[in-house]
């Protein structure tokens, strides 16, 4: 049977039966590199689009559709203007860290991407510390943006930065301690073991209301990490002009771009992951017909499903509500989610040990 | 040479290279960001001896807190090349004849150790894996674990108090000021 797993099976075994070990695994990198930036360029363009049409969907209006069929190939239009466009740096910026910002936040973007389960036995590193890696690599994301804003050298770029700098480490505690609410009911790190958790079921449904609780924590907590609306403070464009982004054109501000929609997939396919099952085909218990009637969705698909609902979930957040003011937002971790997280995650040790959940 | 080695070698020059621009960097930001390097290549090094934990607390604590904490206040001093303090001559010769006699030392005890047989294991070993070092902590370190968080509890409320503190102070100077 054809699957992803068999191709990159067959690949591993071609390139180290060919080549010597260390130019096998220089080699594999290499294409893993490759198929990480083709990923993040059709990310950019699907993710871009699809925001737009969700968007204008929900404002009663048709958005793009003259590019293309139906406005499909907008977005290609748009990058190409971008990739056109003159970069400038302005003449007070500090010039080496101005250009190296947005590489950083996509480098980290990238390496998030690390430990994803994309599909059944496809992973890039089955590293055992999974989900603290990504919590880890995800708080790096931060210094980018603080580098791009201070470098600037301007007003509105600083205070954004400064603003997403507040932001990320605040929200990072909740979306932590969402994830370790998790691991105490797996028993493990590693992503593969958190997937495999859930052969019979989906941690959303079998971990009773702490894990939808912790789920709904979860999905709050990364879109304030990301930036999004209604936490976009960052770049709040009626205040900042466009926060820590102000003064970059051109390709690098499509990198900044780019990395706001790569981690936008990345967070919901690690919300899939770790409560909707990643690749596993919904499986209820031991009904062993429905489970074999599952089976037959390839896993690629079941994973790319739930992480494109998850994205929709977070794009009609965006166009819902409205942005919250500075103190409303660090009120609402410091105050609400952090006390409400750390019980929830008391309450996911009682039901762990108890071996209540199913 | 094998990936390992490759490794090894790349992470350490990256690491000396980053730990000299931390203190040659003239910008206190940039000194911030190379010591981020730093970090990142230090992570690296314990990923290569099997400590992924450790790797990985490293990059949690220091680069992703810690510096950005750092970060933070640096941005908002706006402290550059021309805001530094001169110091005065004495000191700099005092901190190189301080810096060169640590070096010294260094020296003496790298030159007596047995670089042989303390070769470090790569690659193989679990004892820094997060199951062995939970059952070492809470086994047989539990009583100086939670005695160090308790360390860092009282920290945090002593923030707080000093925070809840200078409010105070400052809403009884503005009531006096308004004539409340």
């Amino acid at each position: 049977m054809l699957s992803i797993e068999n191709i990159t099976h067959s690949i591993d075994v071609w390139l180290y039966g060919t080549f010597n070990p260390t130019a096998a695994l220089l080699l594999e990198s290499l294409i893993v590199g490759l198929c990480a930036i083709t990923l993040f360029a059709v990310l950019g363009l699907v993710l871009v689009l699809m925001e737009r049409k969700v968007s204008a969907y929900m404002q009663i209006r048709l958005g793009p559709n003259r590019v293309g069929p139906g406005g499909a190939l907008q977005t290609v239009a748009d990058t190409l203007k971008l990739a056109m466009k003159e970069g400038l740096t302005p003449d007070g910026a500090d010039k080496f860290l101005f250009n190296l910002a947005p590489f950083m936040v996509i480098v980290v973007a990238m390496l998030i991407l690390v430990p994803v389960a994309f599909a059944k036995g496809t992973q890039i590193w089955d590293i055992n510390i999974g989900v603290l890696y990504i919590s880890a690599v995800s708080s790096l994301s931060v210094i980018g943006i603080l580098m791009a804003g201070w470098a600037s050298n301007n007003k509105y770029s600083l205070l954004g930065a400064m603003r997403s700098g507040a932001q990320i480490v605040s929200y990072e505690l909740s979306a932590g301690l969402s994830i370790i609410s998790i691991v105490t009911l797996t028993g493990s790190l590693r992503i593969s073991d958190i997937i495999d958790s859930q052969q019979d079921g989906w941690w959303l449904f079998k971990g009773h209301i702490p894990a939808m609780i912790s789920f709904v924590i979860f999905i709050i907590a990364v879109t304030a990490e990301t930036n999004r609306a209604p936490f976009d403070l960052a770049e709040a464009e009626s205040e900042l002009t466009a926060g820590f982004h102000t003064e970059y054109s051109g390709m690098k501000f499509a990198l900044f771009f780019l990395a706001e929609y790569v981690n936008i997939f990345i967070v919901c396919a690690i919300a899939a992951t770790l409560f909707l099952g990643g690749w596993m085909p919904l499986h209820i218990g031991h009904w062993t017909a429905f489970n074999h009637a599952m089976d037959y969705i390839p896993s690629s698909l079941w994973f790319i499903g739930k992480t494109f609902f998850l994205i929709f979930v977070i794009m009609w957040f965006r166009w819902t509500f409205p942005r919250l003011r500075i103190d409303q937002l660090l009120s609402l971790e410091w105050k609400y989610l952090l006390p409400l997280s750390l019980f929830n995650l008391l309450l996911m040790t009682l039901i762990s040990i108890k071996g209540w959940h199913f | 040479m094998g990936t390992t080695q490759l490794l090894f070698w790349f992470l350490s020059i990256l690491a000396i290279l980053g730990a000299i621009l931390v203190v040659t960097s003239k910008n206190p930001v940039h000194s911030v960001l190379w010591l981020i390097v730093v970090f990142v290549a230090i992570s690296g090094h314990y990923i290569l001896l099997d400590a992924q934990f450790l790797a990985i607390v490293n990059l949690i604590v220091y680069a992703g807190a810690i510096m950005v904490l750092f970060l933070f206040v640096f941005m908002l001093m706006n402290l550059n090349a021309d805001t530094e303090p001169q110091k005065n001559r004495w000191l700099k010769i005092a901190g190189v004849v301080t810096g060169g006699a640590l070096l010294l030392v260094l020296v003496a005890a790298l030159k007596k150790a047995d670089l042989k047989a303390q070769m470090a294991e790569m690659g193989k070993g679990d004892i820094g894996l997060i199951h062995n070092l939970g059952l070492v902590l809470f086994k047989d370190y539990v009583v100086p674990f939670e005695i160090s968080s308790v360390l860092f509890l009282s920290a945090m409320v002593g923030v707080v108090v000093i925070g809840k503190k200078a409010e105070e102070d400052k809403t009884t100077l503005g009531s006096q000021k308004y004539g409340g």
